[in-house]
């Protein structure tokens, strides 16, 4: 068990090396669709982030019992009870918000974002580093939500979190960023973004 | 010193057909129909054209600095772009629809893709239909129509309704009106279609000078005259059969000479970039834009549809090219 990574090197590595949006690309449906608002945006990512925490934990507490042939399996039931509840939780107490994000609460079940960790970390380590991980992974989540919200609803909509940012007297807002095409030109942007500061601090 | 002219086989034939000469052809043929909307739009044309043309070749040079290659401002492709995005645009557009338009027409459209010649939608549409979608209420149909009094208007063509938006428009009306807003002779028909000035995109004011303008192209060997003939004549035929009115042909000529269809089938759709390269593949392209810009027409809540059409028919370029393939002679 000595050469798997620490539980602080499993914090750290969520976040940029191994950031779920711009390194890995994985859970592209929320990023998509989503991030037209910085509140919608911030729900989802913590949502994910307390699904996978939970999930990570639990599997982590269960690897031992975990069958080869029915992981995949029992990684899916266990997520698939951290949503509903999540899911239930919104609908109680953020009626609003639940009704914007509408199916996307339940498809985080089929987030592969989620799996990739119940599989790479929790089904092999334990609970704390586990843990950790989920965490590191759910803040670079997070990070990624955000940076791609941020430019959407200002250039889309001029404001910030629903503040006025970019008033209409000065920017009329491009309303093609909040529709689905301005979120795969920000995701490519952003990306290209990064690719080009990772090259950059490479070559260096 | 003079230039040494490198190209790719065949050597004896064309060997003038560098891409800034076919550009500089496109920027001649484009004159006519500059010349009638700087006549028709006055200043306001004139605005337009110089926003687009220089910052689509701001933007050119910008871009090609950022990914460290050669400035390729004189191939001429920047300044064509340019010209067509605004010919493409309303006379009375604020400026942030041509610069943006512009940058996403020349970043978006091209350089992502990794300069002209790579580039799979026609750069000038990409950024017409960002601006189209951004800013809906100053490029939809009514934005076209001059707003206050009749009598304070610059031109009397900006006061009435595009004639895309009245077509529109008749659509919800019975088949004796429509029959009575068509002319029944033969002449005033084609004065209508062809030498009247109307309102609408810039480029679109005169159909006889995009005609002129298009022709010199074909004559030149230029222009894809395949993609032209093939949207046309699906463009007609289409407007053709689904008149109501007790005369189709007119109909059908209306359909044809107004809105973007003349000059999308000479300037925009024919984009040698973009068309498949084949010539089966290009009757192809040109009668699926013609369909495509029908179907939008009648069925879209949008007045005009030659660029979506344009744009899914561009997706559509690879699939053509290799359905298309010519079998090799003496080859089963």
């Amino acid at each position: 068990m000595s050469s798997l990574p620490t539980a602080v090197q499993r914090f750290i590595n969520g976040i940029i090396p191994e950031n779920p949006i711009y390194r890995l690309l994985l859970g592209m449906c929320p990023t998509l669709a989503v991030t037209n608002n910085m509140q919608a945006a911030l729900t989802m990512a913590g949502a994910t982030t307390f699904v996978l925490l939970c999930s990570n934990i639990m599997i982590s507490l269960i690897r031992k019992l975990l069958q080869p042939h029915l992981r995949i399996l029992v990684f899916t039931l266990t997520i698939a009870t951290f949503v509903t509840v999540v899911d239930r939780l919104l609908a109680a107490h953020m009626f609003e918000m639940s009704k914007q994000l509408g199916p996307y609460i339940p498809l985080i079940i089929v987030n592969c974002i989620i799996i990739s960790r119940c599989e790479v970390c929790a089904a092999v380590q334990g609970p704390f580093v586990s843990a950790m991980d989920a965490l590191g992974v759910g803040v670079g989540f997070t990070l990624g939500l955000a940076s791609i919200a941020t430019v959407r609803e200002i250039l889309g909509s001029g404001t910030w979190f629903g503040l006025t940012v970019l008033p209409p007297e000065v920017w009329t807002p491009w309303s093609i960023m909040i529709l689905p095409p301005g979120a795969f030109l920000t995701l490519g942007v952003l990306l290209a973004l990064f690719n080009f500061i990772q090259a950059r601090l490479e070559s260096k | 010193m003079e230039k040494l002219e490198v190209a790719s086989s065949p050597h004896l034939y064309r060997v003038h057909r560098s891409t800034r000469r076919m550009m500089f052809q496109v920027i001649i043929a484009l004159l006519p129909a500059v010349a009638v909307s700087l006549f028709v739009f006055k200043v306001h044309a004139l605005f337009q054209l110089a926003v687009c043309v220089l910052s689509c070749m701001a933007f050119e040079w910008l871009f090609a600095l950022i990914r460290g290659r050669r400035s390729t401002l004189e191939d001429n492709s920047a300044i064509v772009t340019g010209l067509i995005l605004a010919l493409s645009l309303p006379w009375n557009a604020p400026w942030y629809v041509p610069f943006f338009g512009s940058l996403i027409a020349i970043g978006v459209g091209k350089a992502v893709y990794g300069g002209l010649g790579q580039n799979i939608f026609n750069p000038a549409m990409v950024g017409r239909a960002f601006v189209m979608l951004s800013f809906a209420t100053v490029m939809g149909g009514n934005a076209y129509q001059f707003q206050g009094e009749a009598g304070e208007a610059f031109s009397g063509i900006v006061t009435q309704a595009t004639p895309m938006v009245q077509l529109k428009t008749l659509g919800a009306s019975s088949a004796e009106q429509i029959s009575a807003s068509i002319p029944q002779d033969t002449v005033s028909v084609l004065k209508m279609c062809f030498a009247g000035v109307h309102n609408g995109s810039l480029g679109e004011a005169s159909g006889l000078a995009i005609l002129i303008g298009g022709l010199y192209l074909i004559i030149r060997r230029n222009g894809g005259w395949r993609v032209t003939v093939g949207m046309l004549a699906a463009v007609f035929i289409i407007g053709c059969l689904t008149s109501v009115s007790n005369a189709p042909i007119y109909h059908g000529l209306l359909y044809l000479t107004n809105g973007a269809v003349l000059f999308g089938a000479f300037f925009i759709a024919t984009d040698p970039v973009t068309n498949p390269i084949t010539p089966a593949g290009r009757w192809y392209f040109g009668i699926g834009v013609g369909i495509l810009t029908m179907v939008f027409r009648l069925f879209s809540g949008y007045p005009e549809g030659v660029m979506f059409a344009v744009l899914i028919m561009n997706s559509l370029s690879p699939l053509l090219n290799h359905i298309t393939i010519p079998k090799p002679f003496g080859q089963e």
